[in-house]
């Protein structure tokens, strides 16, 4: 059974001019215990399905039609008291810039014990002496001074442990990751990785880890969802959309990748960009940018169907895949 | 901290000493100083005398170094109506003006945070938009009007409350008498200090509201909303103590000016403050006094801004007031 099932996921935003829709018909699942990477270019709407996740999109923003299933309960139809038992007990967040994330007015006890209480009936010693446990989790030095420190007494590296450590506080199911170390220095990216990487097995937490690193999605995750402007256009295990992309942008993001490239030879970046939501091409979104646009791609959107082990939007997969094997033949 | 302590002491004597040239310029150009002391019949050579005796034909900088020296031992001159020191007529007004600063900051302070926060976190409710008009209109009703029109309404009409004076004070200590220690005193003190408050009161309601509608766009508020902590906990200790963070600093500059501001109220409630007092000394040009009267000001407006940035200091956990000093 699924912890985690999402149906028809679709998110609009109510400007002031027109309404426009920032996802479009997500449906995955995850199971108990297992990781799952979201990847795509800026904009994409990864973190709009992150927030989703947690019912906390919020105005002008609204969930238009879909459900998004959490043992069973539709997240969306939630009353905001269950929520607020949802939200950092059984599925913990973890924020993209740590510098903003803690409240700088607040010291790290205040903000740890605070969500410990929100959520148990604990003393504030049996609270701090949790917290102090779950900074040694996270490789904090000397936990008890910690909890009198304020945010900016303490590195952003420092900070975005504290962040893994509240996410731990009180045992989730699920952890949603939203880029948890593009802000830090590239130096220290990979520690926290590895870190969030280590407790989540450890702990046989489910993790939602949102990255437009497919690099860092390889390392971290058993299955993958890569998405494009409010869509999923290619999903499945990870391992598979490594290895044989299917999907024209996905094979892009794959070739971008500085592992993919010899010393001395330029990153093959894919043409042009993400189009805003206002400016969504008819047809496949990714037409414009895509060498195997035929003029089907240009009127019809592609459904995303399964093919093989994977689920993938695009018209031409069968003729791509075709060609691959010819190449590979050859070569 | 001692040394931001010293640093900004050090600040506030340079605004002093600002005030002071200020001050000392009009005492310059305000009026004759013979006039007031001789009359019309005293002969030219004889004045040539009195000018010399006084010291005014000396340079600038002697004459304003006599003055500084002067003020600085607490002599601002003598006033030509009261005939006593300038510093001792001001300091009889000056609990009267205080306590009622003290009534309007109360009632600014009082009101002002919850109208804030409530029309901020609920920016759509009729109640709010009620608020915000009425505060519209508060700000640009000048403050006579508004003291004119409570004392025509609760006064006149109703009579709910005196009109003018402070009614019956008690002696505390020095000059100090006090409106807060009788019932009558307290019904004086209501009006003038609502009509004072008037024009700050809307200001701060929609500072307020202002910075918490921004603090709750913040991520840390989105963060403790994502960690399932209760509004009230988000709105109260969250997002409250941020967004009271930059209003203490325009808070003291505002203070300042509420000083000033007295002029107005005391005039219309015949408050027998220092304002007030300010005013009569314009009427007279008993210029003494309105020197004396500038430079006090001038100094509660140094003194309050320099404890309100030792507050905030230590409030705000991420100003480090050792390093500041630095
Ligand atoms: N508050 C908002 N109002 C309007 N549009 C928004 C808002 N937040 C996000 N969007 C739009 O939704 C799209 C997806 O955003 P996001 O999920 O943040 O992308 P990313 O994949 O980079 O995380 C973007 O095009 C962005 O412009
Ligand atoms: S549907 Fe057409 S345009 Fe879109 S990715 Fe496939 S080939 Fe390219
Ligand atoms: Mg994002």
């Amino acid at each position: 059974m699924s912890l985690l099932s999402v149906r028809d996921l679709t998110v609009k935003f109510a400007m002031r001019d027109e309404t426009v829709t920032a996802l479009n018909g997500i449906s995955f699942d995850l199971a108990k215990g297992e990781r799952l990477g979201i990847v795509g270019e800026s904009g994409a709407g990864k973190s709009i399905t992150g927030f989703a996740l947690m019912n906390l999109i919020s105005r002008p923003g609204f969930v238009d039609r879909g459900e998004i299933l959490f043992h069973d309960e539709d997240v969306v139809k939630m009353s905001d008291a269950r929520l607020r038992e949802l939200r950092g007990d059984k599925m913990a967040m973890i924020f993209q810039d740590p510098m903003v994330t803690l409240n700088p007015v607040l010291t790290i006890g205040q903000q740890m014990l605070e969500t410990l209480m929100a959520h148990r009936k604990l003393s504030r010693e049996e609270a701090r002496q949790i917290a102090i446990v779950k900074l040694r989790e996270v490789y904090i030095p000397s936990p008890e001074e910690r909890l009198n420190q304020y945010p900016h007494e303490l590195s952003g590296g420092m900070r975005q442990r504290i962040i893994i450590a509240i996410a731990l506080l009180l045992d989730p199911e699920l952890i949603i990751a939203d880029e948890p170390t593009t802000a830090l220095d590239v130096t220290i990216q990979a520690d926290i990785m590895e870190l969030l990487l280590e407790l989540c097995q450890s702990n046989k937490v489910g993790l939602i880890l949102i990255t437009h690193d497919l690099g860092v999605v390889s390392q971290m995750t058993e299955r993958t969802l890569v998405m494009y402007a409010g869509r999923i256009i290619e999903a499945g295990r990870t391992r598979e959309i490594i290895n044989d992309p299917q999907h024209p942008y996905t094979q892009g993001l794959i070739n971008a990748l500085p592992q993919q490239t010899l010393p001395g030879q330029k990153l093959r970046q894919i043409p042009g960009n993400m189009p805003s939501l206002t400016n969504i091409p008819p047809g496949c979104p990714f037409n414009p940018r895509c060498e195997y646009a035929t003029d089907l791609c240009r009127t019809t959107l592609p459904e995303i169907i399964q093919y093989g082990e994977v689920r993938v939007a695009c018209h031409e997969v069968e003729r791509l895949h075709a060609e691959g094997a010819r190449q590979e033949q050859d070569a | 901290m001692f040394a931001y302590l010293v640093k900004r002491v050090f600040q506030a004597i340079a605004v002093m000493f600002v005030i002071s040239l200020i001050a000392f310029a009009i005492q310059g150009n305000l009026g004759d100083p013979l006039r007031e002391l001789v009359g019309q019949s005293v002969s030219e050579e004889v004045r040539q005398q009195l000018r010399d005796d006084l010291g005014l034909n000396d340079s600038f900088i002697t004459q304003y170094l006599r003055f500084a020296g002067n003020a600085l031992q607490g002599d601002l001159g003598t006033s030509y109506f009261f005939k006593e020191p300038a510093l001792d007529v001001i300091m009889k007004k000056l609990p009267a003006t205080l306590e009622l600063v003290l009534g309007a900051t109360v009632i600014i302070i009082g009101l002002s945070i919850p109208l804030g926060v409530y029309t901020a976190i609920k920016p759509d409710a009729i109640v709010s938009r009620i608020i915000m008009g009425i505060s519209i209109v508060g700000i640009s009703i000048p403050v006579f009007l508004t003291a004119i029109l409570m004392i025509f309404v609760f006064s006149v009409e109703y009579g709910w409350f005196p009109s003018f004076g402070r009614g019956d004070v008690v002696h505390v200590w020095g000059y100090w008498e006090t409106n807060f220690a009788t019932a009558d005193g307290w019904m004086h003190i209501i009006l003038p200090s609502i009509a004072l408050a008037s024009i700050m009161l809307p200001l701060f309601v929609r500072l307020i509201r202002a910075e918490m509608m921004e603090v709750l766009q913040s991520e840390y508020v989105k963060y403790a909303v994502a960690k399932g902590i209760k509004p009230w906990r988000i709105y109260f200790v969250h997002a409250l103590k941020n967004t009271l963070l930059p209003v203490i600093t325009v808070g003291g500059v505002q203070i300042g000016t509420m000083v000033a501001y007295t002029i107005l109220t005391e005039t219309v409630f015949q408050w027998p403050g220092m304002g007030f007092m300010f005013l009569e000394a314009v009427n007279r040009v008993d210029t003494p006094l309105i020197v004396a009267y500038l430079i006090v000001v001038g100094f509660i407006f140094v003194v309050t801004n320099t404890i309100v940035d030792l507050i905030y200091g230590l409030v705000n956990p991420t100003v480090n007031l050792a390093r500041m000093g630095a």
